[in-house]
Protein backbone atom coordinates (compact mmCIF):
# COMPACT_ATOMS: atom_id res chain seq x y z
CA UNK A 1 0.00 0.00 0.00
CA UNK A 2 1.51 3.26 -1.25
CA UNK A 3 0.42 6.21 0.85
CA UNK A 4 0.06 9.47 -0.98
CA UNK A 5 -1.79 11.86 1.10
CA UNK A 6 -0.15 15.80 0.16
CA UNK A 7 0.41 17.00 3.58
CA UNK A 8 1.66 15.51 6.67
CA UNK A 9 -1.68 13.35 8.72
CA UNK A 10 -1.83 11.76 11.71
CA UNK A 11 0.03 8.55 9.64
CA UNK A 12 2.80 10.61 9.97
CA UNK A 13 2.62 12.60 13.36
CA UNK A 14 2.02 8.72 14.56
CA UNK A 15 5.19 7.80 13.15
CA UNK A 16 7.44 10.82 14.21
CA UNK A 17 6.18 11.03 18.03
CA UNK A 18 7.33 7.16 18.81
CA UNK A 19 10.76 5.97 18.59
CA UNK A 20 11.37 3.55 15.83
CA UNK A 21 7.55 4.55 14.86
CA UNK A 22 8.62 5.13 11.26
CA UNK A 23 8.99 1.16 10.42
CA UNK A 24 5.10 1.05 10.53
CA UNK A 25 5.36 2.24 6.63
CA UNK A 26 6.68 -1.54 5.99
CA UNK A 27 3.54 -2.91 7.22
CA UNK A 28 2.10 -5.78 5.12
CA UNK A 29 -1.27 -5.85 6.24
CA UNK A 30 -0.85 -9.54 7.67
CA UNK A 31 -2.72 -9.60 10.53
CA UNK A 32 -0.78 -11.14 12.66
CA UNK A 33 -1.11 -8.40 15.02
CA UNK A 34 -4.65 -8.89 15.23
CA UNK A 35 -4.55 -12.38 15.50
CA UNK A 36 -2.29 -12.31 18.40
CA UNK A 37 -4.16 -9.67 20.26
CA UNK A 38 -5.99 -11.03 23.70
CA UNK A 39 -8.22 -8.82 23.68
CA UNK A 40 -8.46 -7.72 19.98
CA UNK A 41 -12.19 -9.56 20.04
CA UNK A 42 -13.22 -6.42 22.27
CA UNK A 43 -11.84 -3.81 19.89
CA UNK A 44 -13.76 -2.13 16.93
CA UNK A 45 -11.04 -2.55 14.87
CA UNK A 46 -7.85 -5.07 15.07
CA UNK A 47 -4.29 -3.31 15.04
CA UNK A 48 -4.26 -4.41 11.41
CA UNK A 49 -7.11 -2.57 10.01
CA UNK A 50 -6.75 0.88 12.34
CA UNK A 51 -3.32 0.77 10.73
CA UNK A 52 -5.12 0.64 7.03
CA UNK A 53 -7.37 3.12 8.30
CA UNK A 54 -4.49 5.48 9.33
CA UNK A 55 -2.94 5.32 5.71
CA UNK A 56 -6.02 5.82 4.19
CA UNK A 57 -6.62 9.27 6.36
CA UNK A 58 -9.18 8.33 8.47
CA UNK A 59 -7.91 10.00 10.78
CA UNK A 60 -10.90 11.14 12.87
CA UNK A 61 -12.30 7.29 12.69
CA UNK A 62 -8.96 6.37 14.27
CA UNK A 63 -8.69 8.99 16.82
CA UNK A 64 -12.60 7.65 17.89
CA UNK A 65 -11.14 4.06 17.98
CA UNK A 66 -11.45 1.82 21.25
CA UNK A 67 -8.33 -0.31 19.79
CA UNK A 68 -5.50 1.84 21.66
CA UNK A 69 -7.94 1.22 24.78
CA UNK A 70 -8.44 -1.90 25.30
CA UNK A 71 -4.83 -2.61 24.11
CA UNK A 72 -3.49 -4.67 27.30
CA UNK A 73 0.19 -3.75 26.55
CA UNK A 74 1.19 -7.21 26.65
CA UNK A 75 3.27 -6.81 23.17
CA UNK A 76 2.49 -10.28 21.35
CA UNK A 77 1.84 -8.03 18.40
CA UNK A 78 5.18 -6.24 18.72
CA UNK A 79 7.39 -9.68 19.10
CA UNK A 80 5.48 -11.44 16.38
CA UNK A 81 4.94 -8.46 13.77
CA UNK A 82 7.25 -9.85 10.70
CA UNK A 83 8.23 -6.08 9.92
CA UNK A 84 9.28 -5.38 13.65
CA UNK A 85 6.66 -2.58 14.33
CA UNK A 86 6.93 -1.34 17.41
CA UNK A 87 2.73 -1.58 17.45
CA UNK A 88 2.09 -1.35 21.28
CA UNK A 89 4.50 1.69 21.28
CA UNK A 90 1.90 2.97 18.26
CA UNK A 91 -0.78 2.42 20.57
CA UNK A 92 0.27 4.35 23.38
CA UNK A 93 1.10 7.20 20.74
CA UNK A 94 -2.23 7.00 19.20
CA UNK A 95 -3.85 7.29 22.74
CA UNK A 96 -2.03 10.48 23.53
CA UNK A 97 -3.35 11.99 20.17
CA UNK A 98 -6.91 10.85 20.72
CA UNK A 99 -6.36 13.09 24.07
CA UNK A 100 -4.93 15.68 22.77
CA UNK A 101 -7.70 15.92 19.99
CA UNK A 102 -10.52 15.14 22.45
CA UNK A 103 -11.33 12.21 20.24
CA UNK A 104 -10.87 9.61 22.73
CA UNK A 105 -13.33 7.05 23.02
CA UNK A 106 -16.21 8.13 25.48
CA UNK A 107 -15.34 4.55 27.70
CA UNK A 108 -13.56 5.45 30.93
CA UNK A 109 -10.42 4.44 30.17
CA UNK A 110 -8.26 7.84 29.17
CA UNK A 111 -9.73 9.01 32.96
CA UNK A 112 -8.16 6.01 34.48
CA UNK A 113 -5.20 6.92 33.53
CA UNK A 114 -5.14 10.13 34.31
CA UNK A 115 -6.57 10.20 38.05
CA UNK A 116 -3.16 7.38 38.53
CA UNK A 117 -0.86 9.88 37.13
CA UNK A 118 -2.44 12.92 39.45
CA UNK A 119 -1.32 10.39 42.19
CA UNK A 120 1.98 10.30 40.84
CA UNK A 121 2.43 13.84 40.22
CA UNK A 122 1.06 14.74 43.49
CA UNK A 123 2.71 11.77 45.74
CA UNK A 124 5.64 10.73 43.46
CA UNK A 125 4.13 7.02 44.49
CA UNK A 126 0.92 5.34 43.35
CA UNK A 127 -1.79 5.42 45.01
CA UNK A 128 -4.21 1.80 44.48
CA UNK A 129 -6.94 2.58 47.50
CA UNK A 130 -7.36 6.18 46.22
CA UNK A 131 -7.34 5.39 42.32
CA UNK A 132 -9.91 2.43 42.81
CA UNK A 133 -12.27 4.07 44.74
CA UNK A 134 -12.16 7.51 42.85
CA UNK A 135 -12.66 5.57 39.65
CA UNK A 136 -15.11 3.34 40.86
CA UNK A 137 -17.13 5.55 42.53
CA UNK A 138 -17.21 7.86 39.53
CA UNK A 139 -17.89 5.28 36.78
CA UNK A 140 -19.33 2.31 38.64
CA UNK A 141 -21.44 3.27 41.62
CA UNK A 142 -22.80 0.15 41.99
CA UNK A 143 -20.20 -2.09 41.37
CA UNK A 144 -17.96 -0.11 44.58
CA UNK A 145 -20.31 -1.30 46.68
CA UNK A 146 -19.63 -5.27 45.23
CA UNK A 147 -16.01 -4.86 45.07
CA UNK A 148 -15.67 -2.99 48.56
CA UNK A 149 -15.26 -6.67 50.43
CA UNK A 150 -12.26 -7.11 48.63
CA UNK A 151 -11.20 -3.87 49.17
CA UNK A 152 -11.59 -4.00 53.23
CA UNK A 153 -10.10 -7.62 52.72
CA UNK A 154 -7.02 -6.30 50.97
CA UNK A 155 -6.89 -3.51 53.83
CA UNK A 156 -7.28 -6.31 56.59
CA UNK A 157 -4.32 -8.24 54.53
CA UNK A 158 -2.14 -4.81 54.79
CA UNK A 159 -2.46 -5.42 51.04
CA UNK A 160 -3.62 -1.69 50.45
CA UNK A 161 -2.95 1.66 52.67
CA UNK A 162 -5.34 3.93 52.71
CA UNK A 163 -3.05 6.40 53.01
CA UNK A 164 -0.50 7.54 50.18
CA UNK A 165 3.25 7.20 50.18
CA UNK A 166 5.21 10.40 49.42
CA UNK A 167 8.81 11.02 48.07
CA UNK A 168 10.44 13.08 50.12
CA UNK A 169 12.06 15.12 46.90
CA UNK A 170 8.59 16.36 45.46
CA UNK A 171 9.90 19.55 44.60
CA UNK A 172 12.52 17.94 42.70
CA UNK A 173 10.13 15.37 40.71
CA UNK A 174 7.79 18.39 39.85
CA UNK A 175 10.01 20.57 38.10
CA UNK A 176 11.23 17.42 35.96
CA UNK A 177 7.86 16.70 35.09
CA UNK A 178 7.27 20.54 34.67
CA UNK A 179 10.06 20.94 32.25
CA UNK A 180 9.08 17.48 30.18
CA UNK A 181 5.25 19.05 29.95
CA UNK A 182 6.99 21.58 28.34
CA UNK A 183 8.89 20.55 25.65
CA UNK A 184 6.54 18.03 24.95
CA UNK A 185 4.38 20.71 24.06
CA UNK A 186 6.63 22.13 21.30
CA UNK A 187 5.92 21.08 17.89
CA UNK A 188 7.47 17.59 17.09
CA UNK A 189 10.78 18.21 15.58
CA UNK A 190 11.46 17.65 11.69
CA UNK A 191 12.84 13.78 11.81
CA UNK A 192 10.37 13.16 14.77
CA UNK A 193 11.71 12.18 17.89
CA UNK A 194 14.26 9.61 17.33
CA UNK B 1 26.95 -10.73 37.98
CA UNK B 2 28.47 -7.38 39.99
CA UNK B 3 31.50 -8.50 41.41
CA UNK B 4 30.27 -8.68 45.27
CA UNK B 5 26.80 -9.50 44.19
CA UNK B 6 25.70 -6.29 45.07
CA UNK B 7 22.92 -4.73 43.32
CA UNK B 8 20.99 -1.10 42.64
CA UNK B 9 17.57 -2.42 44.31
CA UNK B 10 14.10 -0.67 42.49
CA UNK B 11 11.02 -2.17 44.69
CA UNK B 12 8.60 -0.24 42.57
CA UNK B 13 5.06 0.81 44.31
CA UNK B 14 3.05 -2.60 44.13
CA UNK B 15 5.44 -4.09 46.22
CA UNK B 16 4.87 -1.06 48.84
CA UNK B 17 1.28 -2.19 49.00
CA UNK B 18 -0.01 -5.18 47.03
CA UNK B 19 2.75 -6.83 46.80
CA UNK B 20 3.96 -6.76 50.21
CA UNK B 21 4.72 -10.43 50.34
CA UNK B 22 7.17 -10.20 47.48
CA UNK B 23 9.26 -7.67 49.08
CA UNK B 24 9.42 -9.49 52.24
CA UNK B 25 10.15 -13.23 50.73
CA UNK B 26 12.54 -10.85 47.98
CA UNK B 27 15.24 -9.53 50.73
CA UNK B 28 14.76 -12.50 53.05
CA UNK B 29 15.28 -15.01 50.01
CA UNK B 30 18.78 -12.24 48.62
CA UNK B 31 19.62 -12.07 52.13
CA UNK B 32 19.78 -16.45 52.41
CA UNK B 33 22.00 -16.46 49.14
CA UNK B 34 24.32 -13.30 50.20
CA UNK B 35 23.09 -10.65 47.60
CA UNK B 36 23.10 -7.24 48.72
CA UNK B 37 20.49 -5.28 47.69
CA UNK B 38 20.60 -1.34 48.06
CA UNK B 39 17.58 0.46 47.49
CA UNK B 40 16.96 3.55 45.58
CA UNK B 41 17.43 6.82 47.44
CA UNK B 42 14.10 8.26 47.22
CA UNK B 43 12.93 6.28 44.49
CA UNK B 44 9.10 7.46 42.41
CA UNK B 45 6.69 5.45 40.82
CA UNK B 46 7.67 3.93 37.06
CA UNK B 47 4.05 5.15 35.74
CA UNK B 48 3.08 1.99 35.07
CA UNK B 49 1.15 1.72 31.78
CA UNK B 50 -0.69 4.78 32.70
CA UNK B 51 1.38 7.21 32.10
CA UNK B 52 3.17 6.27 28.79
CA UNK B 53 -0.83 6.55 27.93
CA UNK B 54 -1.36 10.25 28.12
CA UNK B 55 2.01 11.99 27.85
CA UNK B 56 5.49 10.44 26.76
CA UNK B 57 8.22 12.59 27.23
CA UNK B 58 7.57 13.62 30.69
CA UNK B 59 6.84 9.39 31.47
CA UNK B 60 10.42 9.45 29.91
CA UNK B 61 11.21 11.70 32.43
CA UNK B 62 9.77 10.07 35.71
CA UNK B 63 11.23 6.72 35.02
CA UNK B 64 14.65 8.71 34.06
CA UNK B 65 14.79 10.25 37.72
CA UNK B 66 15.31 6.98 38.96
CA UNK B 67 18.25 5.56 36.60
CA UNK B 68 19.48 9.04 37.45
CA UNK B 69 19.13 7.92 41.52
CA UNK B 70 20.43 4.32 40.83
CA UNK B 71 23.16 5.62 38.99
CA UNK B 72 24.23 7.13 42.20
CA UNK B 73 23.30 4.56 44.69
CA UNK B 74 25.82 1.45 45.54
CA UNK B 75 26.11 -1.31 43.64
CA UNK B 76 25.67 0.37 40.17
CA UNK B 77 26.06 -0.32 37.17
CA UNK B 78 23.01 -3.27 37.62
CA UNK B 79 19.66 -2.17 38.77
CA UNK B 80 17.08 -5.07 39.35
CA UNK B 81 13.66 -4.82 39.52
CA UNK B 82 11.37 -7.68 41.32
CA UNK B 83 7.60 -5.79 39.06
CA UNK B 84 7.61 -6.49 35.63
CA UNK B 85 6.09 -3.27 34.54
CA UNK B 86 8.93 -1.34 36.40
CA UNK B 87 11.61 -4.01 35.11
CA UNK B 88 10.06 -2.62 31.35
CA UNK B 89 9.80 0.94 32.08
CA UNK B 90 13.12 1.06 33.66
CA UNK B 91 14.79 -0.80 30.52
CA UNK B 92 12.54 0.40 28.10
CA UNK B 93 13.95 4.54 28.87
CA UNK B 94 17.58 3.59 29.53
CA UNK B 95 17.28 1.32 25.82
CA UNK B 96 15.12 4.69 24.14
CA UNK B 97 17.57 7.05 25.72
CA UNK B 98 20.64 5.51 24.21
CA UNK B 99 19.06 4.62 20.99
CA UNK B 100 16.77 7.75 20.19
CA UNK B 101 19.36 10.39 20.63
CA UNK B 102 16.90 13.20 20.53
CA UNK B 103 14.61 11.59 23.27
CA UNK B 104 17.57 11.20 25.55
CA UNK B 105 18.34 14.53 24.60
CA UNK B 106 15.18 16.00 25.36
CA UNK B 107 14.53 13.64 28.78
CA UNK B 108 17.94 15.35 30.06
CA UNK B 109 16.80 18.65 29.35
CA UNK B 110 13.79 17.85 31.76
CA UNK B 111 16.16 15.61 34.49
CA UNK B 112 18.61 19.09 34.42
CA UNK B 113 15.48 20.75 36.03
CA UNK B 114 15.71 18.80 38.75
CA UNK B 115 19.79 18.89 39.02
CA UNK B 116 19.86 15.20 37.43
CA UNK B 117 21.71 13.93 34.23
CA UNK B 118 21.66 10.29 33.03
CA UNK B 119 23.49 8.82 30.36
CA UNK B 120 21.41 6.36 28.20
CA UNK B 121 22.07 2.31 28.56
CA UNK B 122 25.00 3.28 31.48
CA UNK B 123 23.29 1.05 33.89
CA UNK B 124 21.78 -2.18 32.76
CA UNK B 125 18.60 -3.17 34.19
CA UNK B 126 17.49 -6.75 34.84
CA UNK B 127 14.64 -8.48 36.34
CA UNK B 128 15.27 -10.39 39.69
CA UNK B 129 14.16 -13.79 37.99
CA UNK B 130 17.23 -12.95 35.72
CA UNK B 131 20.07 -12.77 38.51
CA UNK B 132 18.30 -15.67 40.43
CA UNK B 133 18.95 -17.82 37.76
CA UNK B 134 22.33 -16.23 35.61
CA UNK B 135 23.91 -14.66 38.20
CA UNK B 136 23.29 -17.36 41.36
CA UNK B 137 22.66 -20.16 39.46
CA UNK B 138 20.58 -23.19 39.33
CA UNK B 139 23.59 -25.05 41.13
CA UNK B 140 24.04 -22.57 44.17
CA UNK B 141 20.28 -22.65 44.52
CA UNK B 142 20.20 -26.12 44.56
CA UNK B 143 23.05 -26.85 47.09
CA UNK B 144 20.74 -24.33 49.62
CA UNK B 145 17.75 -26.46 48.95
CA UNK B 146 17.47 -28.48 52.59
CA UNK B 147 13.39 -28.69 52.39
CA UNK B 148 12.56 -30.04 48.57
CA UNK B 149 9.03 -29.16 47.21
CA UNK B 150 8.57 -32.77 47.22
CA UNK B 151 5.45 -33.43 45.51
CA UNK B 152 3.90 -29.91 45.34
CA UNK B 153 2.78 -28.77 41.60
CA UNK B 154 3.15 -25.48 40.97
CA UNK B 155 2.10 -24.18 36.96
CA UNK B 156 5.14 -21.49 36.01
CA UNK B 157 3.39 -18.49 35.30
CA UNK B 158 5.46 -15.59 33.37
CA UNK B 159 3.06 -13.20 32.29
CA UNK B 160 4.00 -10.87 29.85
CA UNK B 161 6.50 -8.38 30.18
CA UNK B 162 9.51 -10.26 31.80
CA UNK B 163 9.43 -12.01 27.91
CA UNK B 164 8.13 -8.89 26.01
CA UNK B 165 9.58 -7.22 24.26
CA UNK B 166 13.12 -9.21 23.79
CA UNK B 167 14.80 -9.90 26.95
CA UNK B 168 17.17 -12.64 25.57
CA UNK B 169 14.16 -15.36 26.70
CA UNK B 170 11.99 -17.14 24.29
CA UNK B 171 9.12 -14.63 23.97
CA UNK B 172 6.86 -17.18 23.74
CA UNK B 173 7.61 -20.13 26.26
CA UNK B 174 10.29 -19.23 28.52
CA UNK B 175 11.82 -22.31 30.79
CA UNK B 176 14.05 -20.59 33.44
CA UNK B 177 11.51 -20.37 35.87
CA UNK B 178 10.03 -24.12 35.25
CA UNK B 179 14.15 -24.89 35.68
CA UNK B 180 14.12 -23.30 38.71
CA UNK B 181 10.98 -24.96 40.26
CA UNK B 182 12.56 -28.14 39.49
CA UNK B 183 15.92 -27.10 40.89
CA UNK B 184 13.64 -26.72 44.57
CA UNK B 185 12.01 -30.17 44.41
CA UNK B 186 8.35 -29.10 42.73
CA UNK B 187 7.06 -30.63 39.86
CA UNK B 188 6.41 -28.63 37.26
CA UNK B 189 2.75 -29.09 35.33
CA UNK B 190 2.32 -28.18 31.68
CA UNK B 191 1.03 -24.61 31.42
CA UNK B 192 0.33 -23.56 27.48
CA UNK B 193 -1.00 -20.29 28.96
CA UNK B 194 2.17 -19.18 31.01
CA UNK B 195 3.03 -16.26 28.89
CA UNK B 196 -0.37 -15.04 28.33
CA UNK B 197 -1.95 -11.48 29.69
CA UNK B 198 -3.32 -11.41 32.97
CA UNK B 199 -5.41 -8.59 32.24
CA UNK B 200 -3.15 -5.65 33.72
CA UNK B 201 -5.15 -3.00 34.33
CA UNK B 202 -8.69 -4.20 33.04
CA UNK B 203 -9.75 -5.44 36.14
CA UNK B 204 -10.38 -1.93 37.19
CA UNK B 205 -11.43 -0.45 33.42
CA UNK B 206 -13.09 -3.08 32.18
CA UNK B 207 -14.09 -6.53 34.17
CA UNK B 208 -15.35 -8.11 31.47
CA UNK B 209 -12.09 -8.17 29.23
CA UNK B 210 -10.20 -9.03 32.35
CA UNK B 211 -11.66 -11.55 33.99
CA UNK B 212 -11.80 -13.91 30.77
CA UNK B 213 -8.45 -13.17 30.70
CA UNK B 214 -8.25 -14.34 34.03
CA UNK B 215 -10.27 -17.03 33.34
CA UNK B 216 -8.33 -18.69 30.92
CA UNK B 217 -5.47 -18.83 32.99
CA UNK B 218 -7.17 -20.40 35.83
CA UNK B 219 -8.34 -22.72 34.02
CA UNK B 220 -5.84 -24.00 32.15
CA UNK B 221 -3.37 -24.27 35.79
CA UNK B 222 -6.63 -26.08 36.84
CA UNK B 223 -6.60 -28.59 33.64
CA UNK B 224 -2.99 -29.23 33.98
CA UNK B 225 -3.90 -30.75 37.92
CA UNK B 226 -1.41 -27.36 39.74
CA UNK B 227 -1.74 -26.84 43.53
CA UNK B 228 -0.48 -23.39 42.81
CA UNK B 229 0.33 -21.02 40.65
CA UNK B 230 3.95 -19.53 40.89
CA UNK B 231 4.47 -16.08 39.63
CA UNK B 232 7.10 -12.98 39.77
CA UNK B 233 5.04 -9.96 38.90
CA UNK B 234 3.01 -8.51 41.45
CA UNK B 235 0.37 -7.13 39.34
CA UNK B 236 0.04 -10.81 37.77
CA UNK B 237 -0.26 -12.23 41.41
CA UNK B 238 -2.71 -9.35 42.42
CA UNK B 239 -4.80 -10.56 39.52
CA UNK B 240 -5.25 -14.18 39.18
CA UNK B 241 -5.67 -14.24 43.30
CA UNK B 242 -7.56 -11.19 44.33
CA UNK B 243 -9.69 -11.51 41.57
CA UNK B 244 -10.42 -15.58 41.93
CA UNK B 245 -13.76 -14.90 43.74
CA UNK B 246 -15.24 -12.53 40.85
CA UNK B 247 -14.03 -14.77 38.11
CA UNK B 248 -15.77 -17.81 40.40
CA UNK B 249 -18.64 -15.78 40.48
CA UNK B 250 -18.78 -14.38 37.01
CA UNK B 251 -18.45 -17.91 35.51
CA UNK B 252 -20.33 -20.01 38.03
CA UNK B 253 -16.84 -21.79 38.47
CA UNK B 254 -14.91 -22.87 41.71
CA UNK B 255 -11.18 -22.16 40.94
CA UNK B 256 -9.12 -22.43 43.92
CA UNK B 257 -5.51 -22.14 43.58
CA UNK B 258 -3.37 -20.00 45.32
CA UNK B 259 -0.74 -18.08 43.31
CA UNK B 260 2.79 -17.47 44.61
CA UNK B 261 5.69 -15.70 44.24
CA UNK B 262 8.63 -17.58 43.13
CA UNK B 263 10.76 -15.94 46.19
CA UNK B 264 8.01 -17.35 48.47
CA UNK B 265 8.52 -21.08 47.32
CA UNK B 266 12.67 -20.16 46.98
CA UNK B 267 12.47 -19.31 50.93
CA UNK B 268 10.34 -22.79 51.91
CA UNK B 269 12.51 -24.95 49.82
CA UNK B 270 15.94 -23.00 51.90
CA UNK B 271 13.99 -24.01 55.00
CA UNK B 272 12.79 -20.48 56.10
CA UNK B 273 9.57 -19.94 58.10
CA UNK B 274 6.21 -19.02 56.31
CA UNK B 275 6.28 -15.91 58.48
CA UNK B 276 9.64 -15.05 57.09
CA UNK B 277 8.19 -14.93 53.25
CA UNK B 278 5.04 -13.25 53.46
CA UNK B 279 2.74 -16.03 53.74
CA UNK B 280 -1.23 -14.88 54.72
CA UNK B 281 -1.74 -12.28 52.93
CA UNK B 282 -2.92 -14.38 49.82
CA UNK B 283 -6.91 -13.82 49.35
CA UNK B 284 -6.58 -17.41 48.05
CA UNK B 285 -5.37 -19.27 50.63
CA UNK B 286 -2.14 -21.22 50.45
CA UNK B 287 -2.46 -23.40 53.23
CA UNK B 288 -3.71 -26.57 51.41
CA UNK B 289 -0.89 -26.11 48.93
CA UNK B 290 1.80 -25.80 51.51
CA UNK B 291 0.40 -28.75 53.43
CA UNK B 292 1.03 -31.14 50.49
CA UNK B 293 5.10 -30.48 51.36
CA UNK B 294 4.72 -30.12 55.51
CA UNK B 295 4.29 -26.71 55.35
CA UNK B 296 2.08 -24.91 57.96
CA UNK B 297 0.88 -21.20 57.93
CA UNK B 298 1.39 -20.05 61.46
CA UNK B 299 -1.78 -20.40 63.23
CA UNK B 300 -4.30 -17.84 63.53
CA UNK B 301 -4.66 -16.04 66.64
CA UNK B 302 -7.73 -16.89 68.12
CA UNK B 303 -10.71 -14.65 68.02
CA UNK B 304 -13.19 -14.09 70.85
CA UNK B 305 -16.27 -15.70 70.55
CA UNK B 306 -19.04 -13.39 70.23
CA UNK B 307 -21.76 -15.62 71.91
CA UNK B 308 -20.94 -18.21 75.08
CA UNK B 309 -22.27 -21.63 75.28
CA UNK B 310 -24.70 -20.62 78.07
CA UNK B 311 -26.76 -18.24 75.69
CA UNK B 312 -30.30 -19.12 74.37
CA UNK B 313 -30.11 -20.84 70.95
CA UNK B 314 -30.93 -18.93 67.42
CA UNK B 315 -34.72 -19.50 66.85
CA UNK B 316 -34.94 -21.93 63.92
CA UNK B 317 -36.53 -21.19 60.68
CA UNK B 318 -40.02 -22.27 60.20
CA UNK B 319 -40.15 -25.36 58.15
CA UNK B 320 -37.08 -26.32 58.93
CA UNK B 321 -37.72 -29.99 60.04
CA UNK B 322 -38.63 -29.24 63.00
CA UNK B 323 -42.06 -30.78 64.63
CA UNK B 324 -44.03 -28.44 65.96
CA UNK B 325 -47.11 -29.11 68.47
Amino acid sequence: MVHTSPKPGLYEQIMAETPGGEALVTCLQCGTCGGSCPSGADMDSTPRRLFAMLMADMDDAVLESNTPWYCVSCYYCTVRCPQAIPITDLMYTLKQSAIAAGKFHKDAHANFSDSFIGYVEQFGRSFEFGLATRFQLTHHPLRTVRKSGLGFDMVRRGRLHTAPDRIRNMPQLTAILNEAKRIAAQPVPAGGVT
Amino acid sequence: MTENGTYVYYPGCSLQSTGRAYDTSTKRVAQHLNLTLNEIEDWNCCGATEYFSVNALPAYSLVARNLALAAETGGAPEVVAPCSACYLNLRKTNDYMHKFKKLGAQVNQALAAGGLHYEGGSLRVRHLLDIIVQDVGYDAIGAQVTRPLQGLRVAPYYGCLIVRPDTGYNTEYPTHLDALMTTLGATVVDFPMKTHCCGGHMTQISEEVAYELIRRILKNAADYGADAIVTLCPMCQLNLDAYQGQVNRTFNTDFNIPVMFFTQLMGLAFGLSTDELGFGSEMVPAMPALSRIGRELPEERERPKRRDKQALPMPTPRGSGRSES
